[in-house]
């Protein structure tokens, strides 16, 4: 039973592979030196865990049940920490929801409120300014994201520009999530990919296989003034993350699986941002797939995006 | 979850050989390297990000009620900023369409507002008999309130993507079963006399890693070109 070469190597749905399992893959093919090194923050900062929390089990398989512990101990533990009462709630996928996400262009004035509102709606680390968004201000008649310029201060819109925010775009065929030797990351059925901050390894091979660079990686643990805490959280998304693990944008999904819209689409000013149900064809993101001419970015990765990008005629 | 029990101890027992057992020390601990109240106040002061607006920083002009008012610009005795019904002048003035004839500033009454509309003047929109109301095409009247439709005489595909919700910042829910969403009108971001999208003030410049190593680049790119070249 515990012969590891009985187990299977590749990553199967459900999950047939585990920690230990993918350790020992690992370890085999990167050698003594690699293999230390990618384990380094397991042993890092398990110095800050709880037995409780190193126990824990993958969210997949705990039962409603355990998972109410768990997220009582999240709260209590947010509270010990912080002082601040916390709602970690688990919201799970919508049946017949799928969710899309359209960006237009021809509006977006690079204002990068949404940036600042992922921000602040997300709990994100305050020192390092961290938001899952990116605006990239690119030179007009190029799609060329590399010469795209994110660091712009300029009063915007300007002249012979135009600006394009950035984020997960909900791969129906993530590599991130491929790449995962742990399973700390996985596609619900609503189409968006979530991160288990208690099961991810710090290892950030999704990083690395991202072409939208959408996932950020906790180098410390995350630091947000008691008072500016958001505690409204859900388990997947904007609870407080510990340090050394990887996070990403989750579509807000502990907004938008209650019905509401996604923090970056509220604070838009301008309207640039069309969120919905890809599978209500009355929906207004269907109207816009179906009304404008819409693109993904990086098709040729063949990741299928969940995200769009549209001009006005 | 039979399979993960033992994996689960023997992970345990390798991190307490290689922690040399201070883990369970710490554990009791937690909390210790959390940012104090005072050390949080240390934080950037372009972090402290105040809850986000949906609306930019335009002059909402939307003349409400039976009687609409524009502010005077004066203010009374305590100081208070004063409004006076269109109809207190309009009502016995005639209307003056040189005053201010499309492209200029009004001359006599309504000085400095600035108008950048296309060609037309105050009563394309204006009503000329009841300046409590605006005037469609067909002369007919309209509420300021309804001013969306007096818009979308001329703004028709920007009338037909507001009404698939595809323009204009809104609030609330997507599904609309679950609940109800607060919306933008013409008028809230756009100043009817002068309704070009203002310049904006980008907010929440990036520090994270990106754009530091953009940065560099750039100052790359500066140092390059101001390097002469090896064939002057
Ligand atoms: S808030 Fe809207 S207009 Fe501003 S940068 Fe983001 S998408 Fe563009
Ligand atoms: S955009 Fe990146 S993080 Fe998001 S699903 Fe695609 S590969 Fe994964």
């Amino acid at each position: 039973m515990n012969n590891p070469s009985e187990q299977p190597v590749e990553t199967t749905e459900g999950g047939g592979m585990t920690r230990r399992t993918a350790i020992k893959a690992l370890g085999a093919t990167l050698g003594a030196a690699a293999f230390a090194q990618a384990i380094a923050p397991l042993t890092e900062w398990t110095e800050n865990m709880t037995m409780d929390e190193y126990l824990q089990k993958h969210y997949k398989e705990l039962s409603p049940f355990d998972l109410g512990v768990v997220m009582s101990r999240l709260e209590a533990e947010t509270k010990a920490e912080t002082g601040v009462d916390v709602h970690i709630g688990d919201y799970r996928p919508q049946p017949g929801v799928k969710f899309g996400y359209a960006l237009n262009l021809s509006i977006c004035v690079g204002c990068r409120r949404c940036a600042q509102a992922c921000h602040v709606e997300n709990n994100h680390d305050r020192p390092s300014g961290n938001s899952y968004i990116r605006v990239l201000e690119m030179e007009k008649g190029s799609l060329d994201l590399a010469k795209g310029r994110v660091n712009y201060d300029k009063p915007v819109p300007s002249k012979d520009k135009f600006y394009m925010p950035v984020q997960c775009q909900q791969c129906d065929k993530p590599p991130c999530v491929s790449v995962c030797p742990v399973e700390a990351t996985w596609k619900e059925s609503d189409g968006i990919v979530v991160v288990d901050y208690n099961w991810c390894i710090g290892c950030r091979y999704c990083e690395a296989a991202c072409p939208y660079h959408a996932r950020r990686f906790n180098w410390t643990k995350p630091q947000i003034p008691p008072e500016e805490i958001n505690p409204d959280q859900g388990y997947l998304s904007n609870r407080l993350r510990p340090q050394g693990v990887m996070e990403k944008c989750t579509f807000c999904l502990h907004k938008t699986r209650q019905g509401k819209l996604p923090a970056c689409l509220e604070a838009c000013p301008t309207g640039a941002r069309v969120f919905g149900n890809l599978l209500d064809p009355e929906s207004e993101i269907r109207w816009v797939l179906k009304n404008k001419r819409v693109f993904v970015l990086k098709e040729d990765a063949g990741t299928r995006p969940s995200f769009f990008y549209f001009f006005d005629e | 979850m039979k399979r993960r029990a033992p994996i689960c101890l023997v992970l345990t027992a390798l991190v307490l050989v290689a922690t040399g057992g201070q883990w369970l020390l710490r554990a009791s601990a937690s909390g210790a390297d959390i940012p104090s109240a005072a050390q949080s106040t240390q934080v950037d002061a372009t972090t402290q990000t105040a809850p986000v607006a949906s609306r930019p920083e335009v002059p909402p002009h939307r003349p409400r009620g039976h009687h609409p008012s524009v502010a005077t610009g004066i203010a009374d005795a305590h100081g208070n900023t004063t409004a006076v019904a269109c109809m207190t002048c309009h009502a016995t003035r005639a209307s003056d369409l040189d005053n201010g004839a499309a492209g200029g500033t009004p001359k006599t009454f309504h000085q400095g507002l600035a108008y950048a509309h296309g060609g037309q003047s105050c009563l394309s929109c204006h009503h000329s008999e009841d300046y409590d109301a605006l005037r469609l095409a067909d002369g007919r009247k309209l509420a300021f309130s309804d001013a969306q439709k007096l818009c979308s005489q001329c703004h028709g595909p920007q009338t037909r993507d507001y009404l698939n919700g595809s323009h204009g910042g809104m609030r609330g829910y997507w599904d609309k079963s679950k609940g109800t969403r607060t919306r933008n009108t013409c008028t809230d971001c756009h100043d009817p006399h002068a309704p070009a999208f203002p310049q904006l003030t980008p907010v929440f410049a990036p520090r994270d890693g990106a754009a530091r190593q953009q940065a560099e680049r750039d100052a790359a790119r500066v140092r390059n070109s101001t390097q002469p070249s090896a064939h002057e």
